[in-house]
């Protein structure tokens, strides 16, 4: 039940340094020391039955045959208290209030950019923004209809937002599916604590999807989820739910346009489509008038999108708002839209494209973490702590051939939440991607999200793509 | 429902369906091969031709062989109609309309994609096979069980269902289509041994061995086990049984629609042409044409209904 040393020197969620139980984990704490470690150990092995039959797998990239893995589920819960969680909502709010707000004037006014405030060469020669979509104003002025914050913590007050996903964010399914699993295995568990509830998110999703539906819309929206197909990586998911919000699960060979609507092809002929819950990227959804070789989406669906005749969620060129050299700006962005100082804090962040930034990030090569702007999954980064001489030193002649392409940022003392490893106990790095969505009728999110964590000792790297695993994250009543 | 829905429920169905036809034609030649009182390569090619997969056999071996066929039907990943193969098929498309399942249905087909990957990584030894061929069998109705108690009676329930219904139909044909000059009243010395295993064999390959018995007692005469697997309305393998729930179902999606392409006209016709009549009707007018124009028709009601409903672009 003691956490190793090496790890002891960042915060634990868990246990306070003496060992005691934090306030938030007194039941699971005492749970824990009551539960015979054999039988914990058989029901981590039945949990992970129950994800492999029901399917819940992510295809791995860059195999000759695609192949289906599971992503390691903990059974030890992450668990937010209920004031650690309103801090945490309002902050939310504001920053994703603030990135529609900011989508909204770079696709009309740019005010922010005759401000001063956005230098005019970051939004202009940023490969995520779209021109086409100059001009277009979504219903409700809603732009990311579903965001995902991801959240780091340091400390006991102390949370930085890392990223904002603000494209298509995934990963909801397995909030709540950790937590259907949960609830299987440990009931005995819910009905000792208070954990606020997960499930209604699909409902939740098709209702605000619904009210983001065009003028154009007869009665109740048709809504539709597009995906690329059973061998992309999230297909689970987005089979998961539009089974959920009982919508039907597109692809683009699914789709036609049809006097002036998307339509879909159904076995009594076309339909048309009011909202799409897209999980495809921008670059592959419309073949016309982005990748002409994309067969992933629908020739002149961004045509009918600019005529009001069908909402796509998230919007097309929403990237701008979530790009890592954006990123850096997002204190001002709040600040800017709200009128008030950001709740949440940022990660202070070095914008490689400076020159004065990039001296110090080469200097300093071996203490930092550097991004790529456009990378994702935890790809193209070099940690500098863990990373070799000879890595560094790649990397060094990447970041200077091309220093506008990265960021750089400070290697943050993630907090730790245990994992029940083979030896106990053990604490692992976790980050939090809580999951919210947008529409005319307001923000909502869920009280609870993605936990991930680093399964191998001492990684910061939490993707499921580099060995992650994750964990039911459960936000306490008060 | 999407097109491409109705056209997944179909496919995983008749791939669900050609499996367990697959194993059990496994288990009848591997019988037939025991009995030792005729030529084994023979009857092996036999069953590789009613599988429909000698051609891509005999592309890959030279001569037909026990162990080689054995292992084409079951696990190679170069014939697309192996065990393995259409499993894989079966669970490709049940993934693909997996909003359209019940989670029954889909952790039953999941289940046994997932054995059957397991089970087929290395060469099956013949003392296995008999386990594995039982294993393919018990899954398949798992499968089907999941679907008639978990499913609701709409269309998905009904693509589902005649995608069943044209893979057994079709099975069934194949099989009479390669034995039919057993079945003939004229070409053989009725009552010996080998006409008796022969005979055995094609009741065992669909199955209904009992159910012969139970109708026709212990006589076994080729005419009736003509008439049991073509015209046998209760017997759920024979022709008429599947074309009638193809009608059926055909007509179900009629009503519920409000409307009905030329597919429905066509299952209609497909069942008077060739189920209407007596089984002397059919020995007159030549059993194996008889059979060889139902599969051709079959065909070409299968190709209607994925065009009548817009399965694909």
């Amino acid at each position: 039940m003691r956490k190793t040393k090496s790890m002891s020197e960042y915060f634990d969620e868990m246990f306070n340094g003496d060992g005691s139980l934090r306030g938030p984990y007194e039941e699971i704490g005492r749970w824990f020391n009551a539960e015979d470690a054999s039988r914990l150990r058989a029901k981590q092995r039945e949990a992970e039955e129950v994800f492999r039959l029901t399917g819940i797998t992510f295809n791995v990239y860059g195999k000759a045959e695609a192949e289906e893995r599971l992503i390691p589920f903990d059974i030890v819960p992450r668990v937010i208290s209920a004031r650690e969680w309103q801090r945490l909502e309002r902050g939310i709010e504001q920053r994703v209030r603030a990135i529609n707000a900011f989508l909204h004037d770079i696709y009309h006014r740019q005010e922010i950019v005759r401000a001063g405030r956005v230098p005019a060469e970051m939004i202009a020669g940023n490969e995520a923004f779209l021109p086409q979509m100059l001009g277009v104003s979504p219903p409700g002025q809603v732009y990311t209809h579903i965001v995902g914050v991801d959240l780091v913590r340091t400390g006991p007050d102390d949370f930085f937002v890392l990223e904002d996903n603000a494209r298509t964010p995934s990963g909801v399914s397995y909030m709540l599916e950790n937590r259907e699993t949960m609830l299987k295995m440990f009931p005995e568990l819910f009905s000792a604590t208070n954990v606020r509830n997960v499930s209604d998110y699909p409902r939740n999703l098709r209702r605000s999807l619904a009210a983001c539906a065009p003028a154009c819309a007869d009665g109740e929206p048709t809504v539709a989820v597009l995906t690329p197909g059973i061998y992309n990586s999230a297909y689970y998911e987005h089979a998961f739910l539009a089974d959920q919000m009982a919508v039907e699960l597109v692809e683009g060979h699914d789709l036609r346009v049809v006097d002036g609507r998307v339509c879909m092809r159904t076995t009594r002929g076309y339909k048309p489509i009011d909202v799409l819950y897209r999980r495809v990227d921008d670059d592959f959804l419309d073949p016309l008038n982005f990748d002409p070789d994309s067969a992933l989406g629908v020739p002149g669906i961004l045509d009918v999108y600019r005529a009001g005749g069908i909402t796509i969620a998230n919007a097309p060129g929403t990237g701008i708002a979530d790009d890592k050299a954006i990123y850096s700006y997002m204190p001002e962005i709040v600040e800017f839209y709200t009128g008030e100082k950001p709740l949440l804090q940022n990660v202070p962040t070095w914008r490689c494209s400076d020159p004065e930034s990039l001296s110090f990030v080469l200097d300093n090569l071996s203490d930092l973490v550097v991004k790529e702007v456009h990378g994702s999954g935890g790809y193209g980064m070099l940690i500098g702590p863990t990373a070799s001489k000879k890595e560094i030193s790649a990397f060094r002649a990447k970041l200077k051939l091309r220093p506008a392409n990265y960021i750089a940022q400070p290697t943050l003392s993630l907090s730790t939440v245990p994992i029940f490893s083979r030896s106990g106990l053990a604490p692992r790095h976790v980050d939090l991607r809580p999951f919210v969505l947008v529409s005319s009728e307001g923000i909502n999110i869920t009280p609870g999200g993605l936990t991930r964590v680093a399964l191998k000792k001492g990684s910061l790297v939490v993707n499921s793509s580099q060995g992650g695993g994750t964990k039911d994250t459960w936000v306490l009543e008060d | 429902m999407l097109g491409k829905t109705a056209g997944g429920l179909f496919w995983m169905s008749r791939y669900l369906e050609r499996a367990e036809n697959a194993a059990r034609l496994l288990e009848t030649g591997q019988r037939m091969a025991l009995t030792r009182t005729n030529n084994s390569a023979e009857e092996w090619g036999s069953v590789l031709k009613t599988a429909g997969v000698l051609d891509g056999y005999l592309a890959k071996y030279d001569e037909v062989a026990k162990d080689n066929a054995i292992d084409w039907m079951l696990r190679d990943a170069d014939n697309p109609s192996s065990i393995r193969s259409v499993i894989k098929l079966a669970r490709d498309n049940a993934r693909l309309v997996r909003t359209a399942l019940t989670h029954d249905v889909w952790s039953a087909v999941n289940s046994t994609w997932m054995q059957i990957d397991e089970g087929m990584k290395r060469r099956v030894n013949e003392r296995d096979l008999p386990g594995t061929l039982e294993l393919i069998r018990q899954q398949a109705a798992l499968v089907r069980g999941a679907t008639l108690g978990t499913m609701l009676r709409n269309d998905i329930f009904d693509f589902t269902r005649i995608g069943t219904f044209v893979e057994r139909a079709d099975n069934t044909g194949r099989i009479l289509d390669v034995k039919y000059y057993v079945l003939l009243p004229t070409a053989f010395s009725v009552g010996s041994s080998l006409d008796n295993i022969q005979w055995e064999s094609i009741l065992r390959s669909v199955g209904a061995g009992g159910g012969y018995r139970m109708t026709h007692g212990q006589k076994t005469r080729p005419s009736d086990i003509a008439q049991f697997l073509i015209l046998d309305q209760r017997m759920p393998r024979s022709l008429h049984f599947c074309c009638r729930k193809i009608q059926e179902n055909l007509s179900y999606l009629k009503k519920d629609y409000g409307f009905a392409g030329p597919s429905c006209e066509a299952s209609n016709t497909l069942f008077e042409k060739y189920l209407d009549l007596r089984i002397s009707d059919v020995f007159e007018a030549g059993l194996h044409e008889y059979i060889q124009d139902f599969l051709t028709d079959l065909g070409n009601l299968s190709r209607q209904i994925e065009i009548d409903y817009r399965f694909y672009e």
